[in-house]
């Protein structure tokens, strides 16, 4: 066993994990953060995307020993501790960014991340930006106007087009 | 998926490293950023005893100018190379490949030096390396040695890096002003290609006075398309001028046939690929 100090979602945590813990293993089963899901468990989906000192990784693909004196960020650490949203988290649900829900983590913490380096992203910038999150049921349109109310980018035609969608 | 257990050891210094893979050998794997090793650990495709963590060496981390080539520090990530302005100046080529490299997440994650160490065939750093004629430096226990591009690739998953060495840096010499193209053939976003073509040119106004090109699975290694970089030379980067050129650049290649496609589809993919490179990278394309 490895004793490992991290901040998760602004939680001081410390604990015992065997090497071989995956980051999101360490998440949901040792701190209780379901959240946080595991999708496809080869690291191609993105439903496990968290924040790593601030950017973007997918937590089945860091093992918990390597987060040591690291800060952490996942689904649950975004809303204000009131229950206020994240403007990302509002947006997702104003434009129906999604149907059963699954990917949605992975989608909104790789969304936080994207608008962090680019605040206006094009279309094109947002469906290579969020290339290593997959959506099964909702065909990535939602998402991608989620995407742009959030960054205040949707132009008159993509809203009109999300309503009647 | 959850890997077999295993001790792991994370070292502050490349001596602490070189020391703890003295010590287990061949029971022992190196992690970089882990994103080619984890999942691979996770499928127990390898079940090593040691994990030796390269991620708290800070010393392997960074790009500097070495004067007329760039140092890429072995532990720097895709992210951090592909944002890099002495890169995008100095070695465009890099840039444009990294990013159609994997995607965000594992770009943060993933490293330079890690992928080049992993040499899948269908990594994509690998073809802009070798077109560059860069030089890798790996640190053992009787210190650094030089490798050169054409040497350093052996075989699949096969480099010349000894079983007690490191790659600690990549040397890239700088190709100020060319202009650069990365093409990729995938099916599904984010995945490895099925082919890959890395064109960097320099231009004396509408001409190709020098051309280099490195192929991405199109053997058990990265290749260079020697033929068709002399090809070009002299040139106007048009369809018709890049056409013999391009024809050119399946000599010498030795692809895989799979689910993806043949041998001899992966080749053409290739003659295509290689003119929508050398066009895009001229700004026709």
């Amino acid at each position: 066993m490895a004793r490992i100090n991290l901040t998760v979602d602004g939680q001081q945590v410390a604990d015992d994990v065997e090497p071989r813990t995956l980051l999101v293993q360490y998440l949901r089963e040792q701190l209780g953060k379901t959240g946080t899901v595991i999708g496809c468990d080869t690291s191609n989906c993105g439903a496990c995307t968290v924040h790593l000192n601030g950017r973007s990784v997918k937590s089945c693909n860091v093992l918990a020993v390597q987060v040591d004196g690291a800060e952490v960020t996942t689904i649950e650490g975004l809303a204000a501790e009131d229950g206020t949203l994240h403007p990302v988290q509002e947006s997702f649900r104003e434009c129906h960014g999604l149907q059963c829900g699954f990917c949605t983590p992975g989608m909104i913490m790789q969304t936080v991340d994207l608008l962090a380096e680019n605040p206006s992203p094009s279309e094109e910038a947002i469906r290579l930006g969020l290339e290593g999150n997959l959506c099964r049921c909702t065909g990535y349109h939602n998402i991608v106007r989620a995407v742009q109310h959030a960054a205040g980018t949707t132009t008159e035609t993509s809203s009109e087009a999300g309503a009647s969608a | 998926m959850i890997p077999a257990a295993f001790e792991y050891v994370a070292p502050t210094t490349v001596e602490e490293a070189l020391a703890a893979l003295a010590e287990h050998g061949d029971e022992a794997k190196i992690i970089a950023g882990g994103q080619s090793l984890l999942p691979v650990l996770r499928m127990r495709l390898n079940a090593p005893e040691w994990v030796i963590d390269l991620g708290r060496i800070e010393s392997l981390r960074g790009v500097r100018d070495g004067g007329d080539h760039l140092v890429i520090g072995a532990m720097t990530t895709h992210h951090d190379v592909g944002q890099d302005p002495l890169v995008h100046e100095h070695a465009l080529l890099v840039s444009k490949a990294i990013t159609h490299l994997a995607d965000a997440q594992v770009r943060h994650r993933g490293t330079f030096g890690g992928s080049l160490a992993h040499a899948d065939p269908g990594g994509d750093l690998g073809a802009p390396a070798l077109a560059l004629g860069s030089t890798f430096v790996v640190q053992g226990p009787g210190g650094t040695r030089e490798v050169a591009a054409g040497d350093f690739f052996v075989d699949l998953f096969e480099t010349a890096i000894s079983d007690d060495e490191i790659l600690v840096e990549v040397r890239v010499p700088k190709h100020d002003g060319w202009v650069a193209s990365y093409e990729k053939f995938v099916r599904i976003a984010h995945q490895w290609p099925i082919v890959a073509v890395a064109a960097t040119l320099r231009m004396e106004g509408d001409t190709i006075a020098e051309a280099r090109i490195g192929l991405t699975n199109m053997g058990s290694t990265p290749l260079r398309a020697s033929a068709a970089e002399q090809a070009l030379v002299g040139q106007p980067a048009t369809e018709e001028g890049v056409a013999a050129a391009a024809a050119l650049v399946v000599e010498g290649t030795n692809p895989p046939t799979d689910l993806n496609g043949t041998a001899e589809y992966r080749r053409h993919v290739a003659t295509v690929f290689t003119r929508r490179a050398v066009l895009a990278a001229a700004g026709r394309g």
